[in-house]
């Protein structure tokens, strides 16, 4: 157990912002909405997956909505609105929060209704990463249903979705039902035991997002490597250092999606690595050869400060690191990769693991 | 003719030029009072023009305002009021200040009943008597000044029209500024723009008056305009009601000045001076914008800043030996006495320059210790952190020209890395004055507009209108008004019904319009 205090956000925020790989929003407004309840209710409690109980009780909180409108109408206490309307569903009390994605915003979206439910958090999430769909969390990947979902706008509409035939139809409806609340909406859905939050999450990700932070933040003060310093903290592979020569960024059906060229430098001179996005990066090639894929993570950082860029603030000229994490293990599973592999966004490629060595 | 000034926190500095022709220049130093400089500027200058010649226009870049900002001095008792209710609510106003900048202005925050979803519909209906209610409290609280924020005002800015007519009708004295009129989308952002130019316009209203008034005694008629941050011109009632639009101008003006004396328009202009290297990009004659959030004072903003990279490298950039070490640190402004070359005893990139040939400025004779590889080494990697920075700032591989200026500019060679050509315009002292001398004006416009009721081509159409609407309201010769900038972000994370526009125009200052 450990708790978050004031300046583990700041660490949080970025160590969500490299699990974010390109999406998931940027974590700053999310950052200030948590210190604001901190510095009012005191710090919140992070369980251990393995401290939970069976008696346990656990509500899985999120923002859904575009980040775009999200800096203008602000997320306020839905997510805390979408929790008791799921206690008041399932006539049970919640007892613990987990979040739904640990890359980008939605890292710290369970510390606002814990804060304000007086509960802990679990250390994990649905993701170890960001994806941009309800349906793609290891817990719907491993059996758990989707719903009930509760979707909460600020003006005190709640939306419950009682029952859907996949977690797809879930992400249908949910979506339908934010864009009439303008865009921005926060849910709470499946609650889980503790064993099933043990088997089918992924775990102990506010843990890393927090050390991945203090790291960088670490190494900048101390005038060293933030990418070494990174890569002490968790196993995985730079993939390539440069320069962003060429940019192509099209938004269609309202993902942002295109590719950005990186000419190598240093030991990766005369070489050109092109990283794949759709809000997300997605896959990365070395010349023409794939040399990591999703679900593994592919963190496109700033190679002197080591702040993690998101696709819409890449540009031409940025030096840039590219980072390669591997998925967790549940993703990488036959389940898992048809919800979230290659072919779930639209490559007709083989997953292949992320060669470390 | 018409004279463009610039008041820097050392000089002042003016020129008098007939349409694009260098008439005439003068430095002098800045006044604790910023006006008389200005007028002794202008009366030296009027008074060495030919006879027949008129003053049509005056053009002012200032970077007085942000001093006042960064001293908190003069800075107005102000309230933030977000029209929002019953959203957006768990930041309040003023959240992310610091903490004696929100304590200098009184803090004043109000959270009221209003603003719209990103497609226009309402969140809430305004309440008149809510707003009455507020209007009443900020005066007996001592608030002289009001930011008024509406969610979404970009897309939709009746809320706060009206917000403003009902506490005028309440406190007819209170200076309003509207948030939709000062920034983008992004509403911390925007509101912090908009309150700190809330807390500037007392201090701005009383130094253009100044001005004007010290003008007018001069025998001085022709109108005075401000240079914005963009690069584009406002008329001096329009300065005296949004400050803020002034903080930026400097580096602008520089980096236009020294754009129109080398004779292009898209070019990476490099000023090196004694402690640093900050470099930006003209695109088609106008700075490229930043595109992160942009701290003034402190206080994180979203409006339109000229986009500029930075390295502590300069002229006075101390140099060490074995191994070869280049700064951070500088003698900066004591070069000419702490400089080996000039008898000091301090090594500096200057010396390291002379030393190897590259630049000829004091005694050579003094360097005689500096090994000559050593000096080929260290002047080798000046170029490339030179150069890099030019790199950092272009928008493509395309080779473009570049402008060098400043003192430390002597560092650096001709053979320029991704350079098409290597540009050093004469009159680089004064390129923040002429600068300001030949500013346009503009019109921006970013909307967010729903495509569910129209096409993508008629919300383009509709932008690009009011953009040049604006930009002829701002004093544009409309037959001049041009388009000069279109970009369109569809919003992530949504079906493609929702699109945000933004579109710049500019054109040529009417000066006929201005009598």
């Amino acid at each position: 157990m450990w708790n978050v205090v004031e300046d583990d956000l700041e660490s949080i925020a970025i160590g969500a912002g490299i699990l974010g790989t390109g999406g998931g929003g940027n974590p700053y407004i999310g950052m200030l909405r948590a210190k604001q309840l901190i510095r009012e209710n005191g710090p919140v409690k992070v369980l251990s997956p393995d401290e939970l109980d069976e008696s346990d009780y656990i509500v899985c909180v999120g923002g859904i909505g575009a980040p775009t409108v999200g800096i203008e109408k602000v997320r306020d206490n839905q997510s805390y609105y979408a929790l008791k309307a799921i206690e008041d569903f399932t006539g049970k009390k919640a007892s613990a929060i987990i979040s739904n994605e640990i890359g980008g915003s939605n890292s710290v979206e369970p510390l606002i209704p814990a804060s304000l439910a007086g509960l802990p958090v679990v250390d994990a999430d649905g993701m170890g990463r960001a994806f941009p769909e309800v349906q793609m969390k290891t817990f719907f990947v491993y059996g758990i249903p989707a719903y009930p979902m509760a979707v909460c706008d600020e003006k005190g509409n709640t939306a419950l979705i009682t029952e859907a035939l996949d977690g797809k139809w879930v992400e249908r409806m949910a979506r339908a039902v934010t864009i009439q609340m303008g865009a921005v909406a926060c849910y709470a859905l499946a609650p889980m035991t503790a064993h099933q939050i043990q088997t089918t999450a992924v775990l102990n990700t506010l843990s890393l997002a927090k050390e991945l932070g203090e790291a960088v933040r670490v190494a900048r003060t101390a005038n060293e490597d933030p990418i070494e310093a990174l890569m002490n903290v968790q196993s995985g592979k730079v993939l390539f250092q440069g320069k962003i020569i060429d940019l192509d960024r099209q938004t269609t059906a309202g993902f942002a999606k295109g590719q950005v060229v990186i000419e190598g430098m240093g030991e990766y001179e005369s070489n050109k690595l092109t990283v794949e996005f759709q809000n997300e990066n997605l896959v990365a090639r070395l010349n023409s050869e794939i040399i990591c894929i999703v679900p593994d993570l592919i963190c496109i950082v700033d190679t002197e400060r080591g702040e993690p860029i998101t696709t819409e603030l890449l540009r031409y000229g940025f030096r840039v690191t590219v980072l390669g994490f591997p998925a967790p293990e549940l993703w990488k599973t036959p389940e898992g990769l048809a919800t979230a592999g290659p072919s779930a966004f639209g490559y007709d490629v083989e997953y292949a693991d992320l060669e470390l060595t | 003719m018409h004279i463009g000034i610039d008041v820097g926190g050392t000089n002042t500095d003016a020129v008098l030029m007939d349409g694009e022709v260098l008439v005439g220049k003068i430095k002098s130093p800045t006044t604790p009072d910023v006006t008389s400089g200005i007028i002794s500027c202008i009366n030296t200058l009027n008074a060495s023009k030919p006879n027949d010649a008129e003053i049509d226009a005056v053009m002012l870049g200032t970077t007085h305002f942000v001093n006042a900002l960064l001293q908190r001095a003069g800075l107005a008792h102000s309230a933030a009021l977000r029209l929002c209710l019953p959203a957006t609510t768990m930041l309040p106003p003023l959240v992310d200040w610091p903490d004696d900048l929100r304590s200098s202005i009184g803090g004043h925050t109000y959270m009221a009943n209003g603003g719209h979803e990103y497609d226009g519909r309402e969140i809430s209906p305004i309440d008149e008597i809510q707003l009455r209610t507020i209007a009443k409290k900020m005066n007996d609280e001592g608030v002289r000044s009001v930011s008024i924020s509406g969610v979404f005002s970009p897309v939709d800015d009746s809320h706060e029209k009206i917000a403003a007519d009902i506490i005028t009708s309440e406190i007819p004295s209170m200076n309003i500024t509207l948030s939709s009129e000062i920034g983008r989308v992004g509403i911390l952002e925007r509101e912090n723009a908009a309150m700190l130019n809330a807390c500037l316009v007392e201090v701005a209203t009383t130094t253009v008056a100044a001005i004007q008034t010290a003008m007018a005694s001069a025998g001085l008629e022709a109108p005075l305009f401000f240079s914005q941050n963009d690069g584009t011109l406002m008329q001096s009632e329009f300065a005296a009601q949004y400050p803020v639009f002034t903080i930026a101008s400097g580096p602008t003006n520089s980096m236009r000045g020294a754009a129109f004396l080398s004779g292009v328009l898209d070019a990476v202009v490099i000023d090196i001076g004694g402690t640093s290297t900050d470099g930006g990009m003209l695109v088609r004659g106008f700075p490229r914008e930043a595109i992160v959030a942009v701290d003034v004072a402190g206080v994180r903003t979203n409006f339109r800043m000229p986009d500029v990279f930075s390295i502590a490298l300069g002229g006075g950039t101390v140099i060490k030996q074995n191994p070869l070490v280049i700064g951070p640190e500088s003698v900066g402004f004591r070069l000419t006495q702490e400089g080996m070359v000039f008898g000091g005893d301090q090594l500096t990139a200057t010396d390291i320059a002379v030393a190897n040939g590259t630049a000829g400025v004091g005694d050579p004779k003094l360097l005689s210790d500096i090994n000559a590889s050593f000096a080929q080494e260290a002047i080798n990697e000046i170029q490339k952190r030179v150069e890099e920075v030019a790199d950092q700032i272009k928008v493509s591989s395309h080779p473009v020209p570049v402008v060098l200026v400043g003192g430390g500019s002597i560092l650096v060679k001709n053979s320029f890395e991704g350079a098409s050509d290597v540009l050093r315009p004469s009159n680089a002292d004064v390129a923040n004055a002429i600068g300001a001398a030949i500013s346009q004006v503009g019109g921006q416009v970013e909307k967010v507009y729903s495509l569910t009721e129209m096409t993508r081509e008629e919300a383009l159409n509709l932008a690009k209108e009011e953009a040049i609407s604006k930009a002829v309201d701002a004093g544009a010769d409309p037959d001049s008004v041009g388009i000069m900038d279109i970009e369109e972000i569809p919003l992530a994370y949504l079906p493609s019904n929702a699109l945000r526009v933004k579109v710049k125009s500019v054109g040529n200052l009417d000066i006929s319009k201005q009598n």
